[in-house]
């Protein structure tokens, strides 16, 4: 539940491009774009991205940056871009999970003041980051959106996005160069929000999809005061033969590129094009395959991961990643990020990492070790992947017994560890010419890589739900009751001991039991004690 | 008398070995009843690693040694094993001495007393003699070599005296100080104490927690109550033992014992390693059967309890804090009466043994 209240300055930051279209300073601009992708297994993801630009020269020591609705205040020098995401653990997809990432906290302290939350920040605190990016929360919980009124969120319903098989939302905020000498700068705020929707409950059992049945809306108008607002639907493999599937309405562009290293092409809907939604005052677009499409697996990424805890018991365990390198022939390094919660002690003399059965040690390695309860382990590693080969690296760790009031309301449902994350300079085999990343969409420029023979990937592990050792919660009782008892046990014997003398004992000549007994004996007829 | 001590030596040394090399050890030397987070081997090789890496071996949470051992296993890390059976071997002949030494003074004092007439005249039998004094030290140097130090041992630091000071040294300045008075020469106990004192107690400059007293009692908010008892018996024993200050280190080690937070095999095991030197007190022990049946049973309820709270997951800590709880009770009624003899014992020496009431027949002696 403390989680929530990240989300809501999350929630009300994506608020932005909304309360935006109402009241706007005319020297900023705004893009918007969706893009629609359908995955191999038959779940379509849609990723919105909401781009805003202002070209103003701002402060450097705290920045006040007015959304209309939502604020936010950049509390860092110039140099400091901040992204911050969540996801909540769902099954691994090849989308990025997001990163809450809470530095620094001055920052999200002022995030928290001026959208007025109450109630404790108690995010866990994070590190800065190393030479990557920044650790992850695991776990958040999406509330409720503010409807919003034109453009591209007027597709972001909150009962039809709760229905989805996986979601994630990013805020990132980054100084840009104005030009290529970079004398002026502009600040960029990003906000994405990925959603995947199960074939299964959108299609009815088809792979058919339409923008109605994913999202209950369709798109009226664009917001008119975006530059540019675009959707763009990936109909990369299905393009070559025109007999597979249909696409309504007929996309007037396509756009092809380089993604990920692979050849991908996409068809464009522009909002701003005045053809596209005068005819039906709304612009439905739908897929439908013609013939059904062939089960074939789909491509294995060169770089992907696992991770996953082994051993038994509740006292230790072992924390092992697996880093697969498909590529048949390039070796490429890769900097793993591994956050750990303190509860979990990590023992750093156990870390092995092997490759193919041998031991391969990491060309750079950071290592910052826990605090109890004030913060977590900090592990960040180079480590080279050689070609075709899977890489283990495994760390034992102990497990703490927390105390009392820091377990949450269902303990024995565990705790969760956040994803480590990887990233990496993959090689491509597909050659690329330079482009210009003006013209280029959005979801291509928030990393850009220049070379075309590698591409950036940032790449998320699942999150691990471990078990704590947890007490019986009525001990407190107990072990008060108890250990006073032993205590006091304990001390009388002392007292008696060091207080006390020996002393031989008089027989006592009276005593009421005696002369009560007596009494009896003497009605008896019987001589007396 | 060395032969024995050697021979002893020999196969404790011998024991260990087999020990560390089996795959027991292993599994032992993470056993919680065996290592505590204060004396854990795991993380004195832990801070290594940390230091190797050039990290602060205090910048976490897990290392809580001091930098002296940092510095003496830094070189001799590999040589651990015999660092270990070196320290324990030496233990036991540090206490084989102390205790002889102990025992001449003992006897001197009684021949003292006897000339001065303080004792009764019927007194004979609780006089004691050197003969039935020979073995004690070399029962005192088996029994701090053999049962339970093994699995101390194993747990890699020498739990011996070294470690079990780590914790309350203080409480044990009085007796050494009492008898340092007592004595013009200065015993070999009171030496090897000192020194461990100094050399083990330079405080590590920041960090050492806030020490709940075993894990489980970290539950309650306020622990901080139950540490005081390993301090707050000092001045009385002071008061009441000033005569006898060995039996007042013994005491005060075993108040420690059930007292400190994280306690161990080998904390027990020290102040055990004592009971030959107080054999003569055996006749006036009142419940030694029951207290010994109850240690024995809660010695082996404690890995089956654990087993069932942390790895068959059947149990809950409530066991497991019960059988601690009765552990500790036991612990503490074996001392008591242990005290209780001693004090009694004293008593017939002063006032003869055989006592009778004003009316002829055979008194009762009580503590009022």
């Amino acid at each position: 539940m403390a989680a929530a209240m990240p989300l809501a300055l999350l929630v009300l930051l994506l608020l932005g491009p909304g309360g935006w279209c109402l009241a706007e300073p005319p020297r900023d601009s705004l893009r918007e774009e969706l893009v629609i992708t359908p995955l191999p297994s038959g779940d379509v993801a849609a990723t919105f991205q909401f781009r805003t630009r202002w070209d103003s020269e701002l402060q450097r020591e705290g920045v006040w940056i007015n959304l209309g609705r939502s604020s936010v205040m950049s509390s860092q020098g110039s140099s400091a871009p901040l992204s911050t995401s969540s996801t909540p653990p769902t099954q691994s997809l090849p989308l990025p999970p997001s990163n809450p990432w809470v530095w620094p906290m001055t920052l999200t302290t002022t995030f928290c003041a001026m959208l007025c939350c109450r109630g404790r920040w108690s995010a866990p605190k994070t590190s800065p980051p190393g030479r990557s990016s920044c650790p992850v929360v695991p776990r958040a919980s999406l509330i409720s959106f503010h409807l919003l009124q034109a453009g591209l969120s007027v597709l972001l319903k909150a009962d039809r996005l709760f229905h989805t098989s996986y979601h994630s939302q990013a805020v990132h905020i980054r100084p840009v160069c104005r030009n290529a000498r970079c004398t002026s700068i502009s600040w960029e705020l990003r906000q994405t929000l990925s959603v995947v929707f199960d074939a299964f409950i959108t299609g009815q059992g088809k792979k058919d999809w339409s923008l109605f049945r994913m999202f209950s809306r369709t798109l009226t108008e664009p917001c008119p005061l975006a530059s540019e607002s675009r959707v763009y639907v990936d109909i990369t493999t299905y393009n070559q033969d025109n007999e597979t599937l249909e696409v309504h309405p007929p996309p007037t562009t396509t756009y092809q590129d380089v993604i990920l290293g692979t050849r991908k092409t996409y068809a464009i809907y522009d909002l701003l094009d005045t053809a596209m939604i005068n005819n039906s005052r709304n612009l439905n677009i739908q897929l439908k395959w013609k013939r059904p499409p062939e089960n074939e697996a789909p491509p294995v990424p060169f770089l992907h991961a696992q991770r996953y805890v082994s051993g038994y018991g509740l006292q230790k365990g072992e924390l092992s990643t697996l880093l697969y390198n498909t590529h048949p022939y390039r070796a490429f390094p890769v900097l793993l990020l591994d956050t750990v919660p303190w509860y979990l002690r990590l023992y750093v003399h156990t870390l092995t990492i092997t490759s193919k059965g041998k031991e391969n040690k990491p060309s750079y390695i950071h290592y910052q070790p826990a605090q109890d309860r004030l913060q977590p382990h900090l592990l960040e590693m180079l480590i080279q992947l050689p070609a075709n080969s899977v890489t283990k690296v495994s760390i034992q760790f102990e497990r703490a017994l927390l105390k009392w009031t820091e377990y949450t309301p269902d303990p024995n449902h565990g705790f969760y560890v956040s994803p480590s994350v990887l990233s990496a300079l993959v090689p491509s085999m597909v050659a690329a010419k330079p482009v210009d990343w003006e013209e280029s969409p959005l979801f291509n420029s928030l990393f850009p890589v220049s070379d075309g023979s590698n591409y950036f990937v940032r790449l998320y592990t699942e999150p691990l739900l471990v078990n704590l050792p947890t007490p019986d919660f009525s001990m407190p009782y107990n072990v008060i009751c108890l250990t006073c008892t032993v205590v006091a046990v304990c001390y009388g014997s002392f007292y008696n001991l060091l207080t006390r003398t020996f002393h031989i004992e008089e027989p006592r000549t009276g005593g009421l039991a005696k002369r009560l007994a007596n009494l009896i004996r003497r009605a008896r007829g019987v001589p007396p004690l | 008398m060395a032969a024995p001590l050697v021979l002893v030596l020999v196969v404790a040394v011998t024991v260990r070995a087999a020990l560390f090399r089996s795959s027991l050890a292993e599994f032992i030397s993470e056993r919680v009843e065996v290592v505590s987070p204060l004396s854990s081997w795991k993380r004195v090789v832990e801070g290594l690693s940390l230091l190797d890496l050039g990290v602060s071996p205090y910048s976490g949470a897990v290392f809580h040694e001091t930098p002296l051992i940092i510095y003496l296993f830094h070189f001799l890390i590999d040589y651990a094993e015999l660092v270990f059976m070196i320290t324990d071997a030496l233990t036991a002949i540090a206490l084989y001495f102390a205790i002889q030494d102990f025992n001449k003074v003992v006897f001197k004092k009684q021949k003292l007393l006897l000339e001065l007439d303080q004792y009764a005249p019927d007194v004979a039998e609780l006089i004691r003699t050197p003969m039935e004094m020979r073995y004690i030290p070399l029962k005192v140097a088996l029994l701090q070599c053999f049962p339970q130090c093994y699995f101390s041992c194993l747990s890699d630091i020498p739990v011996s005296v070294p470690t079990h000071l780590v914790c309350p040294r203080t409480p044990l300045s009085p007796p050494a100080a009492v008898h340092t008075c007592e004595n013009e020469e200065q015993s070999l106990l009171d030496l090897f104490l000192g020194v461990c004192h100094d050399v083990c107690g330079k405080p590590s400059g920041n960090h050492l927690p806030l020490l709940l007293p075993s894990q489980l009692l970290g539950f309650h908010p306020r622990s901080l109550w139950l540490y005081i008892n390993v301090f707050f018996y000092t001045i009385p024993l002071a008061i009441k033992l000033k005569e006898h200050p060995i039996f007042f280190m013994f005491i005060q080690i075993a108040v420690i014992a059930i007292f400190k937070s994280y306690p161990t095999v080998g904390d027990v095991a020290l102040y055990m390693a004592f009971f030959p030197v107080w054999n003569h007190l055996y006749r006036f022990l009142r419940n030694i059967f029951v207290l010994t049946c109850i240690i024995i049973v809660c010695s082996l309820l404690f890995p089956v309890l654990w087993h069932l709270w942390i790895y068959a997951g059947s149990a809950n800590s409530n066991f497991f804090y019960a059988i601690t709880l009765t552990f500790n009770v036991g612990q503490i009624l074996l001392i008591s009466d242990y005290f209780y003899a001693f004090l009694r014992r004293e008593y017939y020496l002063t006032h003869g043994l055989y006592l009778t009431a004003k009316d002829g027949t055979e008194a009762m002696l009580v503590l009022k």
